[in-house]
């Protein structure tokens, strides 16, 4: 068995890749960076997930990541489709600029 | 006390009739030319042989029809149970028999009319409430009835209700009737808290008879329960069958079909009242001041429509008070105790009245709508068998002997003497001489003397189809030999024998008196009339607008009611009500615009409070 890193090391880095994400989602102002953000968190979580499983030598959480990567790409899709639909109609792609959602 | 299934058709062939009009009528109008007059009939054959089984029980028998346990409240029970006895027989089969030729009548006198189907419905389901009314065993069953005729009388007094006064006639029927309702309920109320102080939990009417003795002797503030429970039905009966103060409604209800009129009239829904009081006559012997109360109220109502009857000019309005008169008849023999001469007046009134009313409805259909007896006369060669009929029943009416009302107003009179209520007998007296005087001027405007009818109507004036005229001669047969039915006899009234001969010399001349002035002022000095009405003056004027009444209970009652409305609906309505509406409106408007403030609208916001919240979920559960 060729040797591996410790799982402290995969769950640190799961970490620091969803803290970029996280901080990209609230930080950044064009919505495609924002979508982009959202799928490094996903992938982070994703990478829990399969690190995890190898450690416990259980199927349960690399089952989950497929689930999570089907999600993942439908969320694309209409994300994709939002931000496609935004720029035909000649808004910005500034999110801070986006507040029509308000009463 | 002998059980039946008999009975219950009574009720259901005319319920049936209802159903059939309502779902299949509008389709098949002819269909409900027969259905609408055979039901009832196939009711009164019913009737006829429930009448003939209980002849054949012994003296003081009844049959009784329990349907169904109807209320069961606590202790207190009401059954779906039927009687007969001989004062339901009676009217069971005055409200089918007369009730069936009325109906053969509508079909003649509604051909063509665009609700004929609906006023059949209408015609059945008051039968069947009449006759709910007329059975039931108990009180509560009784009030089902009493309400059931209301509703109808509502319906069919305003059947042509694109009229604006049709609609207002039926609905001041229903609202003088709930008044006369709410007083009968409070009746009731007081009747079974009474009677269930003492264990006695039901309103059965022979169940009240056997426990009389509890009531003789209980009090409610400082009353006794006899004298309050007579007062307040009376004051329901006063309601239903129009009298003072409540008659106003009942003339009325002629904006109805004129066989409505009839029918209300006659064989239904006046005589409600009178039946009532005849039905609880053992718990108004326990209270002689109720009964003088109805005994006097009786004698009043019946001069003083019989007053207001001498003037009027349309055929039906002197009709309408001519019935307010003649119910009066009904509650002074009632309140004079003799029962059987009250019911008896009422089957002879029933055959009289329908007459009238019927052939009045004949002379307007031969006149295409004409109801102003100034612009008739003349009548007797082109309608003869509405003529002969109508004339029957005046002289029925007027007591002229051997006809049948001159046997049952001599009944009520003599029983009034004989009770040692002179005065009320001498009142009496002289609404039947006013009676004959005001039928006969009926009979004289419209039939006899010079025509005053209009050309165009005089063209088409014609006499009534066979189905209308058979009708009147039947029902003629019945005012003509009404009398020697042994109806007295039948409710064990004890007569002795008869009236007294001075009474009824003396009652048989006025009656000539009456239609002598009659026939004097009307056929053979017409322009009399006037001249005395001139010198009466503001008598007659008075006279003329009914003792204006009804504008006294506007002034009295309408208005301050109205005037009442009015501050609830321009006042209190959109001032107070509106203002608490508007005002929690306006609150949460005013404190909403601090919150609103969170909403910006921006998805990074919103981002950030669900990471928070994440955190602060998860710094929950790692930190416990």
């Amino acid at each position: 068995m060729p040797p591996t890193a410790p799982l402290t090391w995969y769950l640190g880095l799961s970490a620091v890749l969803f803290a970029i994400g996280a901080i990209g989602v609230l930080v950044r102002r064009n919505v495609i960076v924002i979508f982009m953000a959202i799928e490094l968190m996903l992938n982070a979580v994703n990478l829990t997930f399969v690190a995890l499983a190898r450690s416990l030598g259980s199927m349960d959480g690399q089952v989950i990541v497929f689930f999570v990567m089907t999600v993942a790409a439908a969320e694309a899709a209409v994300g994709l489709a939002i931000i496609i639909a935004l720029s035909r109609n000649g808004e910005t792609m500034n999110a801070d600029e986006l507040v029509t959602l308000r009463w | 006390m002998t059980p039946t299934t008999l009975l219950r058709w009574i009720i259901l062939l005319p319920a049936a009739g209802v159903l059939f009009h309502v779902f299949l009528g509008r389709r098949a109008t002819a269909a409900v030319k027969v259905v609408g007059p055979g039901l009832v009939g196939a009711a009164f054959a019913v009737a006829v042989a429930a009448g003939l089984r209980l002849r054949a029980l012994p003296e003081g028998g009844l049959l009784r029809d329990h349907l169904y346990t109807w209320i069961v409240a606590g202790p207190f029970r009401a059954e779906a149970a039927l009687r007969l006895d001989a004062l339901s027989a009676v009217m069971a089969l005055v409200v089918t028999g007369v009730g069936f030729l009325i109906h053969v009548y509508s079909v003649g006198y509604m051909h063509g009319d665009r609700g004929f189907a609906r006023y059949f419905a209408y015609l059945n389901l008051f039968t069947t409430a009449m006759l709910i009314l007329v059975l039931a065993d108990n009180l509560p069953l009784l009030f089902v009835g009493w309400e059931g005729v209301g509703l109808c009388s509502y319906l069919l007094i305003g059947f042509w209700y694109e009229k604006t006064e049709n609609a207002a006639a039926g609905k001041k029927a229903f609202l003088v009737n709930r008044i006369g309702d709410a007083g009968f309920l409070l009746g009731l109320f007081l009747l079974a808290w009474t009677l269930g102080r003492h264990g006695v939990w039901t309103l059965d009417v022979a169940a009240i008879e056997r426990h009389l003795d509890v009531l003789r002797t209980e009090t409610v503030g400082g009353w006794p329960v006899p004298l309050v429970v007579g007062l307040l039905l009376f004051v329901g009966a006063t309601g239903k069958s129009a009298q003072i103060p409540l008659y106003v409604w009942l003339p009325d209800a002629m904006a109805g079909p004129t066989p409505v009129s009839a029918l209300i009239h006659a064989a239904t829904m006046v005589t409600a009242g009178v039946y009532m009081i005849a039905r609880l006559h053992a718990v108004y012997a326990l209270a002689p001041a109720a009964l003088t109360v109805v005994a006097v109220v009786g004698a009043a109502t019946a001069l003083f429509a019989a007053v207001i009857a001498t003037a009027q000019t349309d055929i039906k309005r002197v009709l309408a008070y001519s019935t307010v008169s003649q119910l009066g008849y009904m509650f002074l023999g009632l309140g004079v105790g003799a029962t059987g001469a009250a019911i008896f007046h009422l089957v002879t009134h029933a055959f009289f009245k329908a007459l009238l009313f019927l052939g009045a409805g004949s002379v307007i259909h031969g006149l295409g709508g004409e109801q102003d007896m100034r612009r008739m006369g003349g009548l007797r060669a082109r309608l003869p068998v509405t003529f002969w009929t109508m004339t029957a029943a005046a002289l029925a009416i007027a007591g002229v002997p051997p006809l049948s009302g001159f046997f049952s107003k001599d009944e009520i009179l003599s029983s009034a003497f004989a009770g040692r209520h002179e005065v009320l007998g001498v009142v009496g007296l002289l609404a039947a001489a006013l009676t004959a005087y005001y039928t006969g001027r009926l009979v004289c405007l419209t039939f006899l003397g010079e025509s005053r009818v209009s050309p165009e109507a005089a063209h088409h004036l014609h006499e009534s189809p066979p189905v209308m005229t058979v009708p009147l001669a039947l029902l003629a047969v019945g005012a003509v030999a009404g009398g020697f039915l042994p109806v007295p006899a039948l409710l064990g009234h004890t007569g002795e024998g008869g009236p007294p001969l001075a009474l009824m010399a003396l009652a048989t001349g006025l009656a000539a008196a009456g239609l002598w002035l009659a026939y004097q002022l009307y056929v053979v000095r017409p322009d009399l009339p006037e001249t005395i009405a001139a010198r009466l003056g503001g008598f007659y004027g008075l006279v003329r607008d009914k003792f204006r009444v009804d504008e006294l209970y506007d002034a009295l009652v309408v208005r301050p009611l109205f005037a009442a409305a009015d501050v609830g609906a321009r006042g209190i309505d959109p001032k107070l009500i509106d203002g608490v509406v508007n005002g929690t409106g306006v609150l949460v408007a005013a404190t909403s615009g601090v919150w609103r403030r969170l909403q910006t609208g921006n998805v990074q916001h919103y981002a950030l409070s669900f990471l928070i919240g994440a955190l602060l979920l998860l710094g929950y559960y790692v930190g416990r």
